[in-house]
């Protein structure tokens, strides 16, 4: 069943745990071909993919390493599979040469169910990856043709079958809300998941955004997702989840006891993480930065000899603690009050939220019980008057 | 002259008309008013204002195009109070050029009564009466055409874009015909049933009235109105077919048409095309052969009437002035009649359409008045200025003073504007007399403003440019009419909102505002007419058949009934074809109650409304039905129920809403998902926090959109 408002000591200790570690992320930006719901920096085709690890190389060797040693390293993407195994073991290899990596360092990959080939993830073991997480995205083939993937609903079983054996943690993403997909037909994919075996389970709701084809299809009259609907949804996976053996650790995201994704407790708990790759984010010493989102801009810079960076933004400590509250609510652990948490409950809205059952308190902890209405509390957050803090 | 021109960095002015350079311009001024030094700069659009030219023998101002004023200061007597008056944002111009524009002065004086024609055009909305306008000032050279803005008389934004004419203005346009040189006065009127007090000011400036039709849509209510209007205050009317290059037209129908409303020979009724100009040149020479000359004693006592006022930023109060009898100087010591106002005339001139200063204005003759007034309150549109050396014995007849009809609650979204949107009434009010506003507080919207209004347009221009022009963040509440109370144990109130009605028990009845509406529809549609203005609960009056196809109704309506939505409702009935007019009649008394809304059991007082007994329910069905439509679904379930005192009649819930995650965040892009999130908060900036509940502002005019049908 759902647990709602108590906090789990374990789950306390990890989140806070993570805040302190390091991690790098390495951005993939190459598909096959682009989803109709994707708005992330991708490209389509691997025209690009030597020049392009031979940036990130680059890239990597030109940063400051850490004072400490990582204790994850993530590959994203894009689809970072769309790359040969040779390919991620050098890029690897570069982030180890320069940070060094913790004895239990978390190095995980996203990959889609297509890549994964008995030999194919034998070598991806091989050049380090321990963990490896699937697009997969439904087990309904209905679904998956909505979604304009390209793998079959069974590829994806036995992609998940393949990877267990060979990695030491196996998470499958889902996506729910997408149109035309019932209760039930999402209550079957999420048990196909958990039977399966895996060990972690992303679930994310179908979001449309902006300049995908899926919001001109949207603006032309398709059906756009339900969000009722997507309630209901994240409420059964969470409670398909938990019967399966998960705690739901973060809003989207499940584990079995010992393999909640430290990356994702490092982003949540405002650690520090570098990044490498066109449009990756990084945080360190304080600051946000993000670098050019376009590929060929990305290639251009770093070949130069330039930097990648595009933005960056340094917070102030009111705006640092607003977001030490509002990324830490997305863990289910909550995060410690402080000074922003003390005023958003004195807020009208934030009281509001409370008196709802939106939000929570226990100890020192506030958390959010409805974690689907996290952007409403994050707002309000955002609009309360900056104090010392 | 030079070292001044030096100090201000070598300043370059092109004149528009012969690209000649300041120094050119300046001894141009040198030979025309003697000599000059450049006594100050003043900037900003607002210059491009006809008013800026100074009395003669005093100062000179060029108006450079819209962008600059130069004041060319004579230096024989003038203090630089007077240069600062209007030149108040001096700067240094060091480049660029400008174009200029320079008049020579003054007029000839007195123009002889008998060469002179006081005119209005009375048409109904889209008829084409600023086009017709535009081609008379092109016909007569009052504006080069190359200088034609396109409806030159409709000065403000807001008119432009929506081709109406708020405020009366005049021109003055040297006409040679046929007859000889005339001087015609083109004295604009507003086209729309809100400004009907208006036209009647302009129509008392006057001695004819074109009154233009359009050949294709036929005679409408408020022409008509307006015609009667002009009848009835012994105008001479011209009646003008407009538009004759339409296909759609029918001159031969509606010229009998015309004919018949207003009596006479329907081969007397002109046909023009305004647009392509076809007709003009007879027009102009109709207004010199059938429109009377004015009367009136170049050597009597001085009676002019001020018809018109308007505050300029630079000049203070200008008055549009009609001069009935005697003649009104630069100099003279004057009186307002009615106020008792005394000052001296710093400068009359006339419109050509920019503003010529003149010595004299003599009898018949029409322009307009600056005096040291800076305040527009005092200033009465309506007043008869005279000397004060030889007064007039008697004022001309006034006007009724415009009394607001349709009142609304403006409240500023965020509270700490409030002071802002009282200086931006404020400063509306200088040009618009008819505004009205008080303070008011409110439960739900906290501190903002009980303002009057002519009519519904007038309150959306008013609104608008608020938003617009001060930049204020706005929630107005939905319009209500004025009632009166009749209380227990003797007594009346005029109550303007409706949270300010007595208790059933401490009032023995309440009287509403009753208009008589008069409608020209086609035939054809008077069955759905007449049902709608009973279901308006209206009493038939009379019923006039225009011609076979065209009929008059005349009705008794409560004007609440038709300040919400029923202009709408009669276009889409009609398809367009009815017309309406309709003048304030009596107070009737009503079976009125009034319907509350509350929100999360709260009630909301910007929602009241006082409707009619036979008619709440329905209304707070269909209210509280809009407004879970409107509402957004927020953190907790929102209950709206609409109430007759403690008794609750209807009910609607906005369910809680369950997901909202817009913002994904990925790759670690914290940075884009706060931005997002802070976009969304901006967004809420135009949301009212009722209590807990987040309300948009479209949701107080969604009292409007409620018909009771």
């Amino acid at each position: 069943m759902l647990i709602e408002g108590t906090v789990l000591p374990d789950s306390v200790e990890l989140a806070e745990s993570a805040a302190s570690r390091v991690a790098a992320y390495v951005h993939i930006p190459f598909c096959r071909q682009i989803c109709s719901y994707c708005d992330f920096a991708v490209v389509a085709g691997t025209d690009l993919a030597d020049r392009y690890v031979a940036a990130v190389c680059a890239e990597i060797e030109a940063a400051e390493p850490f004072p400490g040693r990582l204790s994850a390293v993530a590959f994203g993407g894009g689809t970072p599979t769309a790359l040969g195994w040779r390919e991620l073991e050098r890029v690897l290899g570069a982030i180890e040469a320069r940070f060094g990596f913790e004895a239990d360092v978390e190095m995980s990959l996203e990959a889609n169910p297509e890549d994964v080939t008995p030999a194919g993830v034998r070598n991806l073991r091989a050049a380090g990856f321990r963990r490896i997480s699937l697009g997969v995205q439904s087990f309904d083939d209905a679904v998956l043709t909505a979604l304009g993937r390209t793998h079959s609903a069974d590829l994806a079983r036995q992609a998940v079958a393949t990877a267990r054996g060979v990695f030491d943690s196996v998470s499958v993403d889902l996506i729910f809300g997408t149109p035309g997909e019932t209760l039930e037909s999402w209550r079957s994919s999420v048990s196909i998941a958990l039977e399966t075996g895996i060990d972690h389970l992303s679930t994310y709701s179908l979001t449309v955004e902006r300049g995908t084809p899926l919001s001109r299809a949207v603006a032309a009259g398709a059906p756009e997702p339900d969000s009722d609907l997507q309630a209901d949804e994240w409420l059964l996976a969470t409670e398909l989840a938990a019967e399966g053996g998960m705690i739901r650790y973060e809003t989207s995201n499940h584990a079995r006891p010992g393999h909640a994704v430290v990356y994702n407790l490092v982003t949540w708990g405002q650690g520090e993480y570098v990044a490498f790759g066109n449009a990756a984010h990084q945080h360190r010493d304080g600051v946000r930065s993000w670098n050019v989102r376009r590929v060929d801009r990305y290639l251009e810079r770093i070949e130069r000899g330039e930097g990648a960076e595009s933005g960056r933004e340094q917070l102030d400590r009111w705006e640092s603690e607003v977001e030490r509250v509002m990324l830490g609510l997305r863990r289910a652990a909550g995060v410690i009050l402080g000074s922003a948490g003390e005023r958003l409950l004195a807020s009208e809205r934030g009281g509001a939220a409370l008196e709802a059952g939106i939000l929570g308190v226990a100890g020192d902890r506030l958390m959010i019980n409805r974690p689907l209405l996290g952007d409403e509390v994050s707002r309000a957050l955002l609009a309360l008057a900056p104090a010392d803090c | 002259m030079e070292s001044s021109l030096a100090a201000s960095g070598g300043l370059l002015v092109e004149n528009t008309f012969g690209h000649r350079s300041i120094d050119a311009l300046l001894s141009e001024t040198e030979r025309l008013v003697g000599s000059v030094s450049v006594a100050g700069f003043g900037g900003g659009k607002r210059l491009a204002r006809p008013s800026l030219h100074l009395a003669p023998g005093r100062l000179v101002a060029l108006a450079v195009d819209f962008v600059l004023t130069i004041a060319l200061d004579l230096r024989s007597n003038v203090g630089h109070e007077k240069t600062t008056r209007w030149g108040g944002g001096r700067r240094n111009i060091s480049r660029g050029s400008a174009a200029v524009q320079c008049r020579s002065l003054p007029r000839s004086p007195v123009t002889d009564t008998s060469r002179i024609r006081n005119f209005s055009i009375i048409a109904h909305i889209d008829h084409g009466k600023s086009t017709l306008a535009d081609r008379m000032l092109e016909r007569t050279g009052a504006l080069e055409e190359r200088e034609m803005r396109d409806q030159v008389l409709d000065t403000m934004d807001l008119e432009r874009e929506r081709g109406i004419t708020i405020k009366a203005q005049s021109v003055r346009l040297d006409y040679s015909g046929p007859a000889g040189d005339f001087v015609l006065n083109l004295i604009d009127t507003p086209g729309h049933v809100d400004f009907t007090y208006e036209v009647s000011r302009s129509l008392a400036a006057c001695e004819g009235a074109i009154l233009l039709v359009d050949a294709a849509q036929g005679v409408e209510a408020q022409t008509l109105a307006n015609a009667y209007l002009a009848i009835e205050s012994g105008l001479e009317i011209i009646p003008v077919l407009n538009k004759l290059d339409l296909p759609a037209a029918e001159p031969e129908r509606v010229a009998i048409e015309l004919a018949s409303v207003l009596g006479g020979d329907p081969n007397e009724v002109m046909r023009v095309s305004a647009k392509t100009g076809e007709g003009v040149d007879d027009l102009l020479a109709a207004i010199v052969e059938r429109l009377p000359a004015p009367e009136g004693e170049a050597d009597g006592e001085l009676k002019a009437l001020v018809f018109d006022s308007y505050y300029d930023t630079y000049r203070g109060v200008v008055c549009y002035v009609r001069v009935e009898s005697g003649r009104l100087s630069t100099g003279d010591g004057l009186r307002f009649m009615a106020t008792g106002e005394q000052q001296e005339a710093d400068e009359v001139g006339v419109l050509t359409p920019s503003a010529e200063p003149v010595a004299v204005l003599g009898p018949g003759e029409v322009g307009y008045l600056i005096t040291g007034v800076k305040e527009i309150d005092r200033i009465r549109v309506g007043d008869t200025v005279t000397r004060q050396s030889a007064p007039a014995a008697e004022a001309l007849p006034g006007y009724l003073e415009p009394k607001p009809m349709v009142f609304s609650g403006l409240f500023p979204t965020d509270g700490d504007d409030f002071e802002r949107l009282r200086e931006a009434l404020e400063k509306l009010r200088l040009n618009d007399t008819a505004l009205v506003f008080e303070p008011e507080s409110s439960r739900a919207l906290g501190f903002g403003f009980r303002c009057g209004f002519l009519g519904l347009l007038h309150m959306e221009i008013v609104r608008e440019r608020l938003e617009r022009e001060y930049d204020l963040d706005l929630v107005a509440t939905a319009p209500s009419v004025a009632f009166r109370v009749g209380l227990v144990g003797g007594g009346e109130i005029e109550i303007k909102s409706p949270q300010d009605l007595p208790d059933p028990t401490a009032r023995t009845e309440i009287l509403e505002p009753v208009v008589r509406v008069m409608i020209i529809t086609p035939t054809e549609f008077t069955g759905t007419v007449m049902e709608l203005l009973q279901q308006h609960r209206g009493v038939m009056g009379e019923m006039n058949y225009l011609s076979p196809e065209r009929v008059e109704l005349t009705y008794r309506v409560p004007l609440a009934e038709i300040v919400f939505g029923f202009f709408d409702q009669l276009k889409s009935r009609t398809r367009g074809y009815a017309s309406l007019d309709y003048e304030p009649d009596d107070y009737s008394v009503a079976n009125l109650v009034r319907v509350d809304i509350l929100l999360n059991g709260v009630p909301v007082d910007a929602f009241s409304a006082i409707i009619h007994k036979d008619k709440a329910y329905e209304y707070g069905r269909k209210l509280v039905a809009k407004l879970r439509e409107i509402i957004p679904r927020q953190m907790f379930d929102v209950p709206i129920q609409a109430a007759i005192g403690s008794r609750i009649i209807a009910r609607e819930t906005v369910k809680a809403k369950r997901k909202d995650v817009i913002a994904k965040c990925y790759g670690g892009d914290v940075t884009r998902k706060r931005k997002l999130l802070e976009r969304q908060k901006e967004g809420k900036r135009r949301m009212k926090m009722l209590g807990r509940v987040e309300v948009p502002q479209e949701a107080f005019i969604s009292v409007l959109q409620v018909d009771a049908d």
